[in-house]
């Protein structure tokens, strides 16, 4: 018998004694024929965002300060640009760690930076030398001012964590609601295949371990900036 | 109604000017009482030590004594929850469960039965004088008493209720506080400081077994603070 | 084997004295609160959230056979090595066979809880291998050579001022007051232990059933690098980890970010499925995980207490415990502390050996009300103490109670114990505070009040033959 085999043996077998089904309003029973699970009904208990997509952005920027996140909302591909090239400037952005898409195709174009492209393999000190890990994303999230990626839409696991300051790069149509918005959306894109990394990256890496003191860039990006581009 | 009071043993032992406001209060309601002198305990020190044998040995002269009354009124918080939350677990799979049960049904704490069952929170009591109400946790978590002292109190003409900062508890915890001495004081030195911090004259409780251990610091710290039983309050004016 | 109980009653006694300390944790403590309130508030409807993850992890227990295969089978699907754990001494040598296998020499570490449990690191340190803590509060206590002191905040009791020390001590670091430079020099530190390491392990919060996937949630970024770079990596969890579904995140990450830190949201939840897969850039070339039962099956037996494994390890219960408040982390003795810890250690290291957790306790149930997945945390302290008292009853102890069950369902006796007591507390004042005094225990702190000179009981008697006094006004004057 495997280690595998005695140890579901055990669950079986304990499972035999039956456990009170909790809330005092079902008085220790089990619904008898559940029709969605205990979850399903979230989206009315978590806090609430609003309705119609300007509700959703104001819900995302207000959230955004509060992380000490960047974001910005860039009118057309013109916008998007200029955005970029002021911010490699201000900052001097010498390296760029990118993978390949349509925005970040677009946005390497106008920086015309040396680049280090993640997607068909990279040395992890090239990574390391790069200013910033510039990234597309699967979906923005209002509720809690959250970016959604995969290592297949963010070039891998590393790309939006190494470098010191992470840049997304998102549309407007990606900003969702709330948490079960977002992932019903990994199902519905992944559920064939699913990415064997998943992130919710929710502002700048931060720890509060010293004295609950608040201390941003603990290991991943000191900075978060989001743009938005608005076709 | 005719109203079977319970009065715990340190109640009675200890405290007896609480069970006699609890008395005044209810006759001046207009209900008969009763006091059933064969009831020592609820049984409370032994279930928490972990011997239930001898807690049921205790208990089922209680819920024997009890189960034919109208209703059940608990002189604290502590007892009212042994009766109300903790007989249904100390009796079942016994033959007393379902008396135990039906019991609970018709058990209160003192505070909960005048102002949920009676829905009354006007005694017509005075006290002129600066107060802060600690909440017993068996009253406030087991029986759900939020509100029901706090409305009562609400009425008192003159009083001045100053919220303490926090509601935690005081460190008596029953044969705790004989086991476990210094993390129990410990406790209740923060309880009297945050006490001291309101500002309050006294403090006040639902729950005799709490203020035993509070006034017990407040008295070997020579504090001018004091402790009084929510009741004794109501009873003033009566 | 009474020594953990002696253990904890000195090391009680300690801090509780320690009025620094307890100030420390109290000013940590409030500021967590008031974050936490907040946060808890903008919820449209806790209580329902509450309900609705209790009966999720009901399911999740309740089923946990059909889960747990549903989630291994998805994790073997994509290339993950499953193994199965029933001891933790079967976990190091699963883990030590990883590492020995891929001859690895260094691993970074990022927070795992279960990983103290079964004294990993220990193990590793005397293979000869190099383990680095990435998780700065994990780093600190690593460093200290101590445990950590509280489930989620494992460097809760040292100053800033001291951390600083010890950098300076073992890092050479320059001495500072800047939590922000000595978070620098960590960083610094580590990011050097995460390129050069062999070997990934991490913990995880959450094993999704339903898409074969471990959730870890974490702020700094360091479990994500230890997932990132090295090129082997191991995940270790408890089986009661479970969840059924992915969506079911949707609910339990804010609510573990809520209780756990106050948070909305924590900074990175991520979710691991596998080793690197055909055309992705980089992850690790292998994945294992590795379950571990270590007494968690007998705990599931127990219908009474199979709720305690729904525990999501939050550390809810242990900030608003004035136990906990009082003594601190390091004072249990054992890696769960708080109400959770006293719950369930001694099922998971001996009844006998661990029950005075759950006598520590003064049962306020702030814990219960707590908990967002509602166990009924300190009911089970009461039923470890029965089952205590059961299986190995107290020789003086339950003669004190038998004794207590005799005198207190017989009013005669009860009459007489009280004369008794009269005429004891008039002898008392000559052995109090003494090593003689029956009550020291609670006089060496407090004053006793003392027995009426009317008692209710006697007072009511005497009511019942004398009608006139129905409607005396007086009160009988006693006590304080």
């Amino acid at each position: 018998m495997t280690e595998r085999d005695k140890i579901l043996a055990r669950i079986r077998e304990a499972l035999t004694v039956r456990a009170p089904y909790p809330g005092p309003e079902h008085e220790g029973a089990p619904p008898a024929a559940p029709t969605s699970p205990p979850t399903a009904g979230a989206r009315q208990w978590l806090p609430s965002v609003g309705a119609g997509l300007d509700a959703r952005l104001a819900l995302f920027c207000q959230n955004a300060a509060a992380l000490k996140m960047d974001f910005h909302l860039a009118r057309g591909r013109d916008g998007l640009a200029g955005l970029l090239v002021g911010m490699r400037d201000t900052e001097g952005w010498r390296r760029v760690g990118v993978h390949r898409g349509e925005l970040t195709d677009f946005a390497c174009g106008k920086l015309g930076l040396p680049l280090c492209r993640t997607d068909d393999g990279y040395a992890v000190s090239e990574l390391e030398s790069c200013d910033i890990g510039l990234t597309e994303c699967d979906a923005l999230i209002a509720q809690t001012g959250s970016v959604l990626v995969t290592s297949r839409s963010a070039g891998g696991r590393a790309l939006s964590v190494l470098p010191p300051h992470h840049v997304v790069l998102a549309r407007r149509d990606q900003l969702l609601g709330d948490l079960p918005e977002a992932f019903a959306l990994l199902k519905q894109r992944y559920a064939a295949n699913f990415p064997s990394f998943i992130s919710v990256i929710t502002g700048p890496s931060r720890t509060g371990d010293i004295e609950r003191i608040l201390v941003l860039g603990a290991h991943g990006p000191k900075k978060l900036t989001v743009v938005c581009l608005q076709d | 109604m005719k109203v079977t009071l319970f009065i715990p043993c340190f109640v009675d032992l200890m405290y007896p000017q609480v069970a006699i406001s609890m008395v005044k209060i209810l006759e001046r309601l207009g209900h008969e009482v009763e006091c059933p002198e064969e009831i020592a305990c609820c049984g409370q020190p032994a279930f928490n030590s972990g011997y239930w044998d001898e807690a049921r040995t205790v208990a089922i002269r209680a819920l024997e004594r009890l189960q034919s009354s109208e209703v059940v009124v608990i002189a604290s918080g502590s007892c009212g929850a042994m009766l109300r939350v903790f007989y249904p677990e100390l009796f079942a799979g016994t033959p007393q469960a379902e008396t135990a049960r039906a019991l609970a049904r018709k058990c209160y704490e003192f505070s909960d039965f005048l102002v949920t069952k009676l829905g009354v929170t006007d005694l017509g009591a005075r006290f002129p004088a600066k107060v802060t109400f600690h909440d017993g946790c068996h009253g406030l978590r087991e029986l759900q008493e939020h509100s029901q002292p706090r409305q009562l109190l609400a009425k008192v003409q003159g009083l001045e209720l100053l919220e303490l900062k926090e509601k935690v508890c005081c460190g008596f915890g029953g044969t705790f506080a004989a086991k476990f001495p210094m993390i129990s004081t410990a406790m209740g030195e923060v309880k009297c400081a945050q006490a001291q911090e309101t500002g309050a004259e006294y403090i006040v409780s639902n729950d005799s077994s709490c203020l035993m251990h509070i006034q017990g610091l407040l008295d070997r710290a020579g504090s001018r603070l004091k402790t009084m039983h929510l009741a004794e309050i109501l009873a003033k004016g009566i | 084997m009474k020594t953990f109980a002696l253990d904890f009653k000195t090391q009680a006694a300690q801090l509780t004295a320690d009025l620094r300390h307890r100030g420390l944790i109290q000013t940590a403590l409030s500021k967590y609160e008031a974050v936490r309130d907040k946060t808890r508030g903008a919820f449209q409807d806790w209580p329902s959230a509450r309900q609705a993850a209790a009966e999720t992890k009901w399911e999740a227990i309740n089923h946990l056979d059909r889960y747990l295969t549903e989630f291994v089978t998805k994790l073997e699907a994509r290339g993950t090595k499953v193994h199965w754990a029933s001891t933790g001494a079967q976990a190091r040598e699963i883990i030590l066979g990883i590492l020995r296998d891929k001859k690895a020499r260094s691993i970074v570490k990022s927070k795992s809880m279960t990983s103290e449990e079964i004294h990993l690191n220990e193990a590793l340190a005397a293979e000869g291998l190099e383990v680095v803590e990435s998780d700065l509060g994990e780093f600190i206590v690593q460093l200290r050579k101590e445990a950590p002191y509280h489930i989620v905040f494992p460097a809760m009791h040292l100053t800033r001022g001291e951390i600083s020390e010890l950098f300076t001590r073992e890092l050479g670091s320059t001495p500072t007051q800047s939590p922000e430079d000595l978070t620098m020099t960590a960083r610094r530190v580590l990011r050097q232990k995460y390129l050069a390491a062999d070997v990934g392990f991490t913990g995880a919060n959450f094993a999704v059933a339903e898409t074969g996937m471990i959730s870890i949630t974490e702020n700094e970024g360091n479990a994500r690098l230890t997932a990132a770079l090295p090129k082997v990596m191991v995940t270790l969890l408890g089986i009661e980890k479970i969840l059924p579904r992915l969506e079911d995140l949707a609910l339990f990450l804010p609510m573990l970010a809520t209780m756990g830190t106050g948070q909305a949201l924590t900074c990175y939840n991520s979710l691991y499925g596998g080793p690197r897969q055909p055309g992705e850039p980089d992850g690790p070339e292998e994945y294992h995980v590795v379950l571990l039962d270590n007494r968690r099956t007998e705990l599931l037996a127990d219908g009474e207490q199979r709720d305690s494994l729904h525990c999501i390890r939050c550390g809810a219960c242990l900030n608003v415990c004035p136990i906990f408040r009082n003594v601190g982390g390091h004072t249990y003795g054992t890696t769960y502390s708080g109400p959770i810890g006293a719950v369930i250690t001694p099922h998971l290291r001996g009844l006998q050996e661990w029950k005075h957790l759950s006598y520590a306790s003064s049962l306020c149930g702030a814990c219960t009300e707590t908990c967002p997945v509602k166990i009924n945390l300190h009911h089970h302290l009461l039923q470890n103490r029965r089952n205590a008292c059961h299986s190995k009853p107290s020789f003086g102890e339950r003669l004190a109670f038998r004794g207590f069950a005799f005198i207190f369902s017989r009013p005669a006796w009860y009459a007489f114990v009280r004369r008794a007591g009269r005429l004891l507390q008039k002898l008392h004042p000559l052995v109090k505070g003494t090593s003689l005094d029956p009550a020291r225990s609670w006089t060496r702190t407090r004053e006793l009040p003392p027995i009426a000179r009317q008692t209710f009981k006697e007072y009511w008697r005497t009511r019942r033959t004398d009608p006139a006094m129905k409607h005396n006004r007086s009160v009988t004057r006693s006590g304080p």
